[in-house]
């Protein structure tokens, strides 16, 4: 960053320095760095959550934490996680790459941009604040279901509002996506030439704007329902806790893809880089991304398969779930014959994108298991589910996060990272990770329910494998930190390319890249 | 679109979004400390209200001044059209988890509750017979009786329709640059706005007061007031903008061919009077 200022220093639309280049910046580079860090902080609170819920459930009894507090921490873990870590990363490597991808100076709405991310540092210090209040943090699971929620002490109106800002900050950073691509685009860089990265995170974006609102309208309710003597969820005033849950989850569904359509993106970058090929299937990519953003809000209910619904519903749900499976496989057969015959090296970005595109099949099966509406009711609220979405989210999400951070890396800070150390931040993750969720899998199938503080005695040796795992993995992101730090403070030069011949207007630009991206927006034939 | 991108105007660092958030911040900071009980929750709300509006003035006003400075291309401008597109998508999604509760409410729980589904009604409600309105099998909130669709609501609805008329003519005089008719226009449209929200206002009253029509009626009362509270606040948002519209008209703002501001105002003008047809259509009528 310290070589990027003196670069521009000639140019007067150079950052400002201090700390207000950034509270108040209105570039994009900036506000990804800011996203991006902050993302990297969440994920460490979050992870602590996980290593307390991991101790407790290291032995059968109680141990380290009340059931109270260990309801608290899994609810918080997920909060953390989905909308501090995952989310909030994405759109930092939105705000960094889709302006030099597209051959753009800056992100369409600039101060927006700015406002988008200075929302979430108070939206967490909100919902982090709640463990201090009477009554502790929200114990009743992510999902917020009523009535379980409404028992929620002082934390309650925290919590909603919390939710309401950090819904306020993704709408405006969706709608600045959305506009950004549709009306920054160089001359001659059509939709259909767009990197994938780009397409992916277009669609996200109309799936942020189309279900935020959802959660917001539905957190609303329940703060109304508890404050005001509304009775939208409440029976006994013609009202019903299930219509809850399928208006979350209405949010709920499409919120799983904005997780996951970044990473398939991210992906398609990576591996055609590595594998020397152009990726393979372009446009049946873009089309099996939008299919999947479509089909995502016509299946909410096969989270609720137990709960109740007509029979038409349950079928419903449950073959529409699994047509998803048809876009997903078109990806991943597009991902191994891109592979196909390439000339192939296997630097960190290929090693996470290729984890990626096996451990999130895996997670894909375990899904469309899930989707098998008797089957489910085996399995709703075990292990199984958490595995499988441990699967998607931490080998899926949070890998391609990963591999996108070593593969652009270079290209922010114009130097390279350590390879020795980033190999080995992949192969201890990707171990001690399928060390943590595979055991999980039979937890589930045996039976051992999720959200519960202890477990019968029989569940004891694959939980204790499983806490291994996860302190492990814990302890392993610590030397991700590490490398990214000393990264930015030094090491080799990195060149423009980086990499061997890699496709996008990205790779034209210096390493580390002018303050303000294409001041002259670059022919794109 | 070369040239364009030259010009494209990226504004250097703003304080404006952290006085928004610190704003926001202080707002529903002092809303929670008050919905638990806090003396002090009010008089903090109120201090975040303040210091919102202080942001929104502060951020607009240098827009304003930097529309005004032909600062901004038509790049720009475009960028500005997709942005508050998407924002009133944004706020179609709202309105329609509030209309899915509705639908959901009368089409599937109510029914189920009496008797369509055999076990909640055996086990839970028995003797309950659905119906709309209802305030559910525990009668929640009293007996109580319905706003007519036919008495203030249909006045209602020919004022909003009115309006969008009367916001169109102003369109029509701005683009011919005929400023008296347009700032005519606008004070007609920023009347029936008012207007629209006094007898709203009016109705609230007589619903509460002769009615014992109230938030705490049942599922009916909840999703009638949440529906045509947010629709009523899209309301007023919607005629303090035109109102500034109109000011800064008389103020020589806009030209003919270069008026986003009041294009922007015009169209969630039109969202909230779709909004409102699916409230007077499902909520009053129906």
């Amino acid at each position: 960053m310290t070589t990027a200022t003196a670069h521009e220093a000639h140019d007067d639309h150079g950052p400002a320095r201090g700390l207000s280049r950034w509270l108040f910046t209105t570039n994009h580079k900036d506000i990804g760095t800011l996203y991006l860090l902050f993302a990297l902080l969440m994920f460490f609170v979050g992870g602590s959550m996980a290593m307390a819920i991991r101790a407790e459930l290291f032995e059968p009894g109680l141990q380290f934490v009340n059931p109270m507090f260990f309801n608290s921490l899994t609810t918080m873990h997920a909060l953390v996680m989905i909308f501090g870590a995952v989310m909030p990363a994405f759109v930092g490597l939105a705000n960094w790459l889709i302006p030099m991808m597209i051959g753009a100076p800056d992100m369409a709405l600039p101060r927006m941009n700015n406002w988008s991310f200075w929302i979430l540092p108070f939206a967490f210090t909100l919902l982090l604040s709640t463990f201090f209040m009477e009554g502790g943090a929200p114990a009743g699971g992510w999902t917020i279901y009523p009535p379980l929620v409404l028992q929620t002490g002082d934390a309650f109106p925290f919590l909603i509002f919390a939710i309401h800002l950090m819904g306020i900050s993704s709408i405006m950073g969706a709608i600045n996506v959305v506009v950004t691509i549709l009306n920054m685009r160089a001359p001659g860089m059509t939709m259909m030439k767009m990197p994938l990265f780009v397409w992916t995170w277009l669609i996200t974006a109309y799936l942020l704007i189309a279900v935020m609102p959802v959660l917001a309208g539905a957190v609303t309710m329940l703060l109304t329902d508890k404050f005001f003597g509304t009775s939208f969820f409440t029976a006994a005033g013609g009202g019903d806790p299930v219509m809850f849950q399928h208006i979350f989850w209405f949010f709920g569904h499409p919120e799983v893809y904005i997780m996951i359509l970044p990473a398939f993106g991210i992906v398609s970058q990576i591996i055609p880089t590595f594998a020397r090929k152009p990726l393979f299937g372009y446009s049946s990519m873009v089309y099996a991304t939008a299919s999947i953003a479509f089909l995502s809000f016509i299946v909410w209910a096969h989270h609720m398969f137990t709960v109740g619904m007509p029979l038409a519903g349950e079928l419903f749900f449950m073959y529409a779930t699994m047509l998803i499976a048809v876009p997903t496989g078109v990806k991943v057969f597009n991902w191994v014959s891109t592979m196909w015959r390439g000339s192939m090296t296997f630097e960190t970005p290929m090693l996470f994108a290729l984890g990626f595109v096996v451990m999130f099949t895996i997670g894909g099966f375990s899904g469309l298991m899930l989707a098998i509406a008797p089957v489910d009711f085996q399995y709703h609220d075990t292990y199984f589910v958490v595995a499988h979405f441990h699967y998607v989210l931490v080998t899926g999400a949070v890998f391609a996060i990963m591999a996108g951070a070593y593969y652009w890396l270079p290209k922010w800070t114009g130097n390279m990272y350590n390879e020795t150390l980033g190999k080995w931040h992949f192969w201890l993750s990707t171990i001690s990770v399928n060390v943590l969720f595979f055991p999980q899998h039979f937890l589930g199938l045996a039976g051992m329910p999720r959200r519960i503080p202890d477990y019968s005695i029989q569940f004891a040796e694959f939980n204790m494998i499983s806490s291994l795992g996860g302190f492990a993995f814990g302890l392993s992101q610590l030397l991700f930190v590490y490398i990214v730090f000393s990264t930015i403070r030094g090491g080799a030069r990195a060149t423009d390319e980086v990499w061997d011949n890699p496709e996008g207007l990205e790779w034209t630009l210096s390493s580390p890249p002018p303050y303000h991206s294409f001041t002259t927006a670059p022919e794109v034939k | 679109m070369t040239e364009a991108h030259g010009g494209y105007y990226v504004p250097h660092g703003s304080h404006w979004p952290l006085v928004g958030s610190v704003g926001l911040t202080t707002l529903v900071v002092g809303f929670a400390m008050h919905l638990n009980g806090s003396d002090m929750g009010l008089s903090t709300m109120f201090a975040g209200v303040a210091i919102v509006l202080i942001m929104m003035f502060g951020w607009f006003g240098t827009v304003i001044r930097e529309s005004e400075a032909h600062m901004y291309n038509d790049q720009v401008d475009k960028s500005f059209r997709w942005g508050m597109g998407w924002f009133i998508f944004s706020e179609v999604m709202f309105f329609a988890a509030f209309f899915g509760a509705l639908f959901y409410a009368r089409i599937l729980s109510v029914p189920w509750l009496g008797g369509e589904d055999a076990s909640t009604h055996a086990l839970l409600w028995q003797g309950y017979s659905a119906a709309w309105p209802t305030n559910g099998p525990a009668g929640m909130g009293g007996t109580f009786e319905t706003v007519g669709a036919w008495g203030i609501p249909a006045i209602n609805t020919l004022i909003l329709l009115s309006s969008g008329v009367t916001v169109t003519f102003a369109h029509w005089a701005l683009k011919k640059n005929n400023r008296g008719p347009l700032v005519g226009w606008l004070f007609a449209t920023v009347a029936l706005g008012f207007l629209f929200i006094g007898l709203q206002a009016y109705e609230y009253g007589h619903a509460y007061s002769d009615l014992n029509l109230t938030l705490e009626s049942g599922v009916y009362g909840s999703t009638f007031y949440m529906l045509t509270g947010f629709h009523g606040m899209h309301v007023t948002i919607g005629a303090i903008m035109l109102a500034i519209i109109m000011l800064r008209s008389i103020r020589g703002h806009f030209s003919p061919d270069r008026h986003f501001a009041f294009e922007a105002v015009a169209w969630y003008w039109h969202f909230v009077d779709v909004v409102w047809l699916g409230l007077f259509i499902f909520v009053y009528w129906l």
